[in-house]
């Protein structure tokens, strides 16, 4: 194909844009992943941008091997597996009922769930439900509001959609229940949209910050986002130095370590899951 | 009417009533399927709307919702006599639009230029690298953003470089609403171009090639063929957004703010949590709560309409 020498310039020129782009994007990483690194003089004197100053693993030590760190993290690990998993369950058993014409109801309980994406109580009321059920400092007030997202079961009930009547029709046939059909049928097929809804509810529930900032007092149930931003106020605050093991620490130093540690996990899974990402925004944007 | 029209209707009827309560026993295990998500909807999503009661009482722990006295519309008439509410709506709504103005073109932008690049590998790795902010938490990006900006950070070794003094950029509150909108446009706009470049992608290549015969140049094909394939897109996109303009992501405000800059920074919801459940004072912040979801759900039924009548598309 024939490419004039405007657009080769032009290409060239695009390419060089989205590079600088991705660069700058990348830029902030770069900017905190060299401060966690370097020694901590050079640090305090602002001699870092993007490569680190002498090679310092003393940050990353006391960060991984710190009580707090790893507690917090242990409970960001267990919140997410057990709030995907029955998540997942809970909105995919919604969704098929929903998806069947036949089923009485059906009009008046989807009304009932989209109308909780259109208006909500708000925060004071969520809070005052939740202390009057006694769910304050308990591990399972992080996991159990958020398990249903009727964005989500939307999501499964448009793809149980486009699975063929006649699959059901002959498993009724042959005196099939419907939740046999469900699981043998309709959950074997539908695992790219189940893909997706999970790792789009892991996400939502390794990052949220709210609901611990709001509902737990007790540190030692802290899942990791709120350690970290506890430890960014505290730093700040000048607090660390209060707590025995990090004291004599610089905290700009700690806190780039602790920052970057609290990436990791989203970065080593990135690679895996980014398809089914993106294949879930063309699946959302599919319509009835 | 004779006796047989009479009684085939009455047999009629009592065969829809038998068909229903069939029915429903027949579909048993279907209801049982849904009843988890009814049971937490109706807790954790319509419950709390009983407690939207105390937003017209005097709301008192040892009373209770039920016992707490009536007062009406008192805490609205408070609510719009307040500064500080008219602040923080002020600043709500400023920042929201800033948004809607500035976050809007770049992924725009951003996709059409991806769809321009011939080189897959290249392509693929620039589209990981601007949505991958899209995936981690404000936690550790507000973080990393007040890193940035901090007196030893990034963007002040290079003002320091140009023989100035360092600016302690958190503490400025002109700046702070810019902060939030640029640092929110860092972290998402290379995630929203994922919707405009599968649009794009949707576009025939034929309209481009009848286009070069004709002799149009890069902008031109722009012009005329790219941006009226995504039309409808950016238009959809852009009546969505105008639903939820009252709402602000408050863990990112909550991430990045200080008391220096409440004043142009602190929105609905950072109020409603270190008024309401910081100073406790529920009564109130349930009123300014009741208020931002009222007109939400008016914008987005509006939005919803408007989307209906011009790109032929809603979200139900």
């Amino acid at each position: 194909m024939l490419i004039s020498r405007k657009e080769r310039i032009f290409l060239l020129i695009n390419n060089i844009l989205l590079a600088i782009l991705g660069f700058i994007t990348l830029a902030p990483f770069l900017h905190v992943l060299a401060k966690s690194l370097s020694n901590e003089a050079d640090v305090s004197a602002g001699l870092v941008t993007f490569w680190p100053k002498g090679l310092n693993l003393k940050m990353y030590k006391v960060v991984l091997g710190s009580e707090e760190f790893v507690r917090s993290f242990g409970i960001s690990v267990f919140i997410t597996i057990t709030g995907t998993i029955l998540s997942v369950l809970i909105v995919s058993f919604a969704a098929y009922p929903l998806s069947k014409k036949y089923f009485k109801g059906r009009k008046c309980m989807s009304f009932v769930f989209v109308f909780t994406m259109l208006f909500s109580a708000g925060m004071i009321p969520s809070f005052l439900l939740i202390k009057n059920l006694g769910l304050i400092d308990k591990i399972w007030v992080l996991i159990v509001p958020g398990l249903f997202s009727t964005f989500n079961m939307i999501l499964m009930r448009n793809y149980f959609y486009t699975i063929p009547p006649s699959l059901e029709e002959s498993a009724k046939m042959d005196g099939s229940p419907n939740v046999i059909i469900f699981f043998k049928i309709y959950l074997p097929l539908s695992m790219p949209a189940l893909a997706t809804i999970a790792v789009y509810t892991a996400v939502g529930y390794w990052n949220s910050y709210m609901s611990a900032l709001m509902y737990i007092n007790n540190k030692t149930l802290y899942p990791l986002q709120m350690y970290l931003r506890q430890m960014v106020i505290d730093t700040d605050a000048g607090l660390v130095n209060l707590n025995p093991e990090l004291i004599n620490l610089n905290p700009e130093a700690l806190r780039c370590s602790i920052i970057v540690s609290a990436t990791v996990p989203i970065l080593l899974i990135y690679p895996f899951l980014q398809k089914y990402f993106v294949k879930g925004v063309v699946l959302g944007a599919v319509k009835e | 009417m004779d006796f047989l029209q009479l009684s085939k209707r009455t047999n009629l009827n009592k065969e829809k009533k038998h068909n229903i309560l069939e029915e429903l026993l027949f579909q048993y295990d279907l209801y049982l399927m849904v009843l988890p998500a009814l049971i937490l909807v109706a807790i954790f999503s319509y419950a709390p709307m009983y407690g939207l009661s105390i937003a017209f009482k005097d709301y008192s722990i040892m009373d209770g919702i039920l016992k707490s006295p009536w007062t009406g519309l008192d805490h609205f008439k408070e609510l719009f006599a307040s500064l500080d509410f008219k602040r923080v709506f002020t600043n709500t709504l400023l920042i929201s639009t800033y948004r809607l103005v500035f976050q809007f073109p770049i992924p725009i932008i951003l996709a059409l230029m991806l769809n321009e690049v011939k080189n897959n590998s290249f392509k693929k790795i620039v589209q990981n690298v601007t949505y991958l902010p899209h995936f981690v938490s404000w936690a550790i990006f507000g973080a990393i953003v007040l890193e940035v900006l901090s007196r030893e950070g990034m963007v002040n070794k290079i003002i320091v470089g140009f023989d100035l003094k360092p600016l302690l950029f958190m503490t400025k509150k002109d700046y702070f609403r810019s902060i939030v909108v640029a640092s929110q446009t860092w972290k998402e706009a290379g995630w929203s171009a994922i919707i405009y470049l599968a649009s794009l992608s949707s576009i025939d290549p034929q309209l481009y090639e009848a286009a070069i015969v004709d002799g149009a140049g890069k902008l031109r094909q722009i012009w005329h063929i790219t941006l009226p394939g995504i039309m409808s897109t950016v238009i959809f996109i852009l009546i969505l957004r105008m639903g939820s303009l009252l709402s602000t992501d408050v863990e990112q405000i909550l991430m990045l703010y200080n008391p220096l800059v409440y004043e142009t920074g602190d929105v609905i919801g950072t109020y409603v949590y270190r008024v309401g459940l910081g100073q406790m004072k529920y009564d109130f912040t349930t009123a300014v709560g009741l208020f931002q979801s009222l007109i939400g759900f008016i914008l987005v039924l509006a939005s919803n309409y408007l989307s209906r009548k011009t790109a032929d598309t809603s979200l139900f």
